[in-house]
């Protein structure tokens, strides 16, 4: 058996049924990346010896176990806080930073008998969409290693694409998990803002990030969602209701609730095709791929109705000024006083911020904050991010309305496939305009998924994203399952950073 | 010229909750440095804020205590800016639509009943504490106090002097002690007060440029601090000069304020909604039971005991300015102890104790069944007066048991005229010099015998049927 082929689920029924142990599952996952550590720079931090002694612990319990996904190792994107375990988000200014505590959903995931095997690679503090930023260099892509592999989750959608585990949890703040997943041909999701506790996600814009996974298929996304999601109640907003079935007293879960719902049936199902999200600057394999997800999806009975998005050119500016409005508060606490990385050679309070903050944080971080100090100084606030406030509440009726008409909508992910490493670095807007799809979603909070499609001339994945209404992760998933049950572009597996 | 203050007050009062405003590390007083926190209230990464319902539920009932209007709708914004002794970079606080607003409380000044306004009142987290160590030459930070819960409470420039400060401040103290949402400690901070001044010619009705005066920690402080500022702002105005409007330290021990930052360079906190907090929305029901659950308030017992038992007014004022002696002189009156009796042991030997031990009636020991018991003794003329007050000394700092401590002793008043009658006999043969004295009209003579016989009979005796007795005997 080769255990590179297997989906996550494949693997934990082959581990249930004693046909793999989990010490191989993880031995073979330790190899790859060892052996394409210095190519694809998709881990910040490897925990080998961890997670085989992990394994030789919960090998004994591998027969009775609820979890689907028990041993099945997986990898930790470098912005959620793992206790005793450098959480970095890829920055030098918290380079040597161990949290005293693990996330949320880092308790969650290991009540379901997750391996981890280490903290992935992402642009520094999740800002970026290319995974350049990061402190500890670019991540590759495993389709070509001449390109970026997305980000900010970049390290998590090329680790699960080259086999380096079999499923990554993401973050999530303007596409982060999605447009990587896009790029590097795996499925993710995003889902609805409030499902899966932030507690213990180092926040980059609070009101915006997500946690979610990025895996093989659109199957394994359901099942590592159904161990992510639940009430907690150490993040106030996470929702109670409809997933309050945990109170983060004890890992009690709810095994399946959306894996159960893949039955592929999708008759009926009313898919909105925003005429708006296929214009201009948008790349002809890409819009061709999309285009033809909708003749697949047809082909299973569900309906196409196309309709208009007229707020799409509002979404990318909206989101830049909250982001980094938020961004430059929530990063301010990183000032070399209690933790992570101190400038040297400082003289006095004031220099001591200055020198840490010049020093420990790179170019895009920086802009970042700038950009986030000045719409929220006085005199700018009223022009800048209260207008941004309204433009966001404008964007959340629209998708209401258009939710009215459809179940759900689709459309590309980003308008191109990867570019070359270095091209964005180089012009930073036009990084952010290849949000545009991606950023809405979150200023509405919506849930939305990423999915392969198809491959351009170059050979390169393409993306279809699905986004549904509040709490519509189940018809999503079940709609990416019904078009993978018809094409295999997820089956398909890079050749990129395989030892030769 | 004649000039007149105009003030404005700041209040921050620490909440009496056992734990912080956003985590549930402990609000104690003290304890080692570092000791009383958690990665949330020290702003570690991923960390996230949740907001302890008690707070808001005491930022509710002290909002509604102080005549405001409660905002259904109100939420948290950030305020930001660095300094080590704020982990987070940024501050907890309310801006645009704080818990409470438009609010007011009479007080009784110098000058006559007055009205202060309150513009708003809002919930915020406190910040840690900075030691400097001279020694080393260094500082270091406690993170103890940080998110120790707060409200702010803001007046209108309605003051005009430090008289009505001083009695603004006591009636916030007297109320917020009442609702148990304070103890409102000045000395340990927790009830600090902002002074806002400026000075205008009397008849005027623009307001002048203001000053801000902090580290203000006692009513002294704070009445010193109001002469001071207003005299100098007076000075300045009459040297040709203008007021700056900026922010100035009261330094104590110099008597004198001293300009912190101006105006000019004031920071800019870039205040914006916090997003890790959703909004507070307060439905009728909630607000309603509060307002039901609300306790008497101070003003409204003076009245009551005034009408309902016919107190003195400074008896009134003195039992209803502190809950735990209310509550203390109410249940003694439940016990079916005459009002007066009880008020006039409280008045006397009750504030008495206290005072002679620098203790707080919410510490007391002494309970008002023990009291009560103690009066009925007297009362039925089981003790004299007197006794009674040495037993009273007996018990009151352990809750004694007043029934066995006089049987412990023998102190019960000795009523039996037979026993009276032989030791005033006993004292007249004693003290043949004072008979001769009361005999030729020295009637001091007499109080001498009395003591006599009082001495012998240790003090128990019915000072009546000594008299008496005594009487009887002497004109014989």
């Amino acid at each position: 058996m080769e255990l590179r082929e297997l989906t996550a689920l494949e693997l934990g029924a082959a581990i249930k049924k004693g046909e793999v142990s989990m010490a191989e599952a993880a031995q073979a996952a330790l190899d790859r990346i060892s052996a394409q550590a210095g190519v694809l720079n998709s881990f910040i931090t490897v925990t080998g010896q961890q997670a085989l002694d992990r394994a030789a612990r919960l090998q004994a319990g591998a027969r009775d176990a609820q979890s689907p996904l028990y041993g099945v190792p997986m990898a930790i994107k470098d912005n959620i806080c793992t206790r005793g375990v450098k959480t970095s988000c890829a920055s030098k200014i918290l380079g040597d930073f161990e949290p005293l505590y693990d996330a949320a959903v880092v308790e969650r995931l290991a009540g379901a008998g997750a391996v981890s095997l280490g903290k992935l690679n992402m642009d520094e503090f999740a800002m970026g969409s290319t995974s350049e930023t990061s402190f500890y260099g670019p991540v590759k892509n495993p389709w070509d290693l001449e390109r970026v592999p997305g980000g900010s989750s970049g390290g998590a959608a090329a680790a699960v694409a080259a086999g380096m585990g079999w499923y990554a949890i993401g973050s999530d703040t303007g596409g982060s998990i999605r447009q990587p997943a896009s790029y590097c041909g795996v499925t993710g999701i995003k889902p609805t803002y409030g499902t899966v506790s932030r507690y213990g996600l180092i926040a980059y814009a609070s009101s915006l990030d997500q946690i979610g996974p990025l895996c093989r298929d659109a199957a394994d996304c359901a099942a590592v969602l159904d161990v992510l999601m639940g009430h907690d109640r150490r993040d106030a907003t996470s929702l109670p209701g409809r997933y309050s079935d945990w109170s983060g007293s004890g890992p009690r879960m709810d095994y399946g609730r959306l894996l159960e719902g893949l039955t592929g049936d999708i008759r009926g199902m009313k898919i909105g095709l925003p005429e708006d999200c296929f214009g201009d600057g948008l790349d002809g394999a890409v819009r061709t791929a999309v285009l033809a997800v909708s003749d697949v999806l047809e082909g299973r009975g569900a309906e196409i109705v196309p309709l208009p998005f007229p707020v799409l050119e509002y979404a990318v500016p909206t989101y830049y000024i909250i982001a980094a409005a938020e961004a430059s508060s929530n990063l301010s606490r990183f000032d070399g006083v209690k933790y992570g990385w101190r400038a040297d050679g400082y003289e006095g309070l004031a220099d001591l911020y200055r020198k840490t903050r010049t020093q420990g944080f790179g170019p895009e971080v920086k802009r970042r904050i700038l950009l986030g100090t000045f719409v929220l100084s006085s005199g700018y606030y009223d022009a800048y991010y209260k207008k941004a406030l309204q433009a966001k509440a404008v964007i959340k009726s629209a998708f209401d309305r258009v939710f009215r008409q459809c179940d759900m909508l689709l459309t590309p992910v980003a308008p191109t496939t990867a570019p070359r490493l270095g091209e964005s670095l180089d012009d930073p807007l036009q990084m952010y305009l290849g949000d545009i799809y991606t950023v809405s979603v979150n200023l509405a909070g919506l849930p939305a998924l990423s999915m392969p499609c198809g491959f351009d001339r170059r050979g390169l994945p393409i993306g279809a994203q699905l986004i549904g209404p509040h709490f519509g992760e189940g018809a999503l998933l079940n709609t990416a399952h019904a078009f993978q049950l018809d094409t295999d572009y997820h089956r398909r597996t890079p050749k990129g950073g395989d030892p030769a | 010229m004649t000039w007149e203050t105009v003030i404005g007050l700041e209040t921050h009062v620490e909440l009496a909750t056992k734990t912080k405003i956003f985590c549930a590390c402990t609000t104690a007083f003290g304890g080692g440095p570092n000791t009383h926190c958690c990665p949330v209230c020290t702003g570690m990464p991923g960390a996230l804020p949740v907001l302890n319902k008690k707070v808001l539920e005491f930022a509710v009932k002290a909002g509604l205590a102080l005549g405001c209007s409660i905002t259904r709708y109100s939420k948290f914004d950030r305020k930001n800016y660095f300094y080590p002794d704020l982990p987070k970079a940024y501050q907890i606080s309310q801006l645009s639509l704080p818990i409470a607003r438009d609010g007011k409380v009479d007080i009784r000044a110098a000058a006559g009943p007055r009205t202060v306004h309150i513009h708003e009142l809002h919930m915020e987290e406190d910040a840690g504490k900075l030691v400097h160590d001279p020694w080393l030459d260094q500082t270091r930070a406690d993170y103890n106090r940080c998110g120790v819960p707060l409200i702010e409470i803001v007046t209108e420039p309605d003051f005009r002097s430090a008289d009505e400060v001083v009695a603004y401040l006591g009636k916030l103290k007297e109320t917020l002690q009442y609702l148990g949402v304070s103890d409102c400690k000045m000395q340990e901070g927790s009830l600090r007060c902002d002074v806002n001044l400026s000075v205008r010619p009397m008849g005027s009705t623009e307001l002048g440029t203001r000053t801000e005066m902090k580290n203000l920690n006692s009513f002294k402080a704070i009445t010193r601090a109001i002469g001071y500022e207003a005299k100098r702002q007076i000075e300045l105005i009459e040297a040709g000069r203008r007021v700056i409007q900026e922010t100035r330290r009261w330094d104590e021990n110099k008597d004198a304020t001293y300009a912190m930052r101006s105006k000019e360079n004031a920071q800019d906190y870039r205040y914006f909604p916090e997003p890790d907090l959703p909004p507070i929305e307060l439905p009728e029901e909630y607000l309603a039971g509060l307002r039901a659950a609300q306790p008497e308030l101070a003003e409204a017992k003076r009245t009551r005991y005034q009408t309902d038992y016919g107190l003195p007014e400074y008896d009134c004022q003195m039992i209803a300015s502190d809950s735990a002696l209310a509550r203390f002189f109410e249940t003694l009156v439940e016990l079916g102890t005459p009002p007066k009796q009880g008020a006039n042991w409280i008045m006397g030997e009750v504030l008495g104790a206290l005072a002679a031990r620098s203790m707080e009636p919410k510490d007391m020991k002494l309970t008002p069944p023990t009291l009560a018991r103690l009066i009925a003794l007297v009362s039925g003329g089981s003790l004299n007066r007197n006794t009674a007050v040495k037993v009273f000394e007996a018990v009151f700092d352990a809750d004694g048991d007043v029934d066995a401590y006089v049987k412990e002793h023998g102190l019960e008043q000795v009523n039996d005229g037979k026993v009276v009658r032989d030791a005033c006999a006993r004292a007249l043969a004693a003290n043949p010099r004072s008979v001769e004295d009361y005999r030729s009209g020295k009637e001091k003579a007499f109080g001498f015998l009395v003591g006599q016989v009082m001495r012998e009979l240790k003090g128990r005796a019915n000072p009546k049927t000594v008299n008496t007795a005594l009487r009887e005997l002497l004109e014989q």
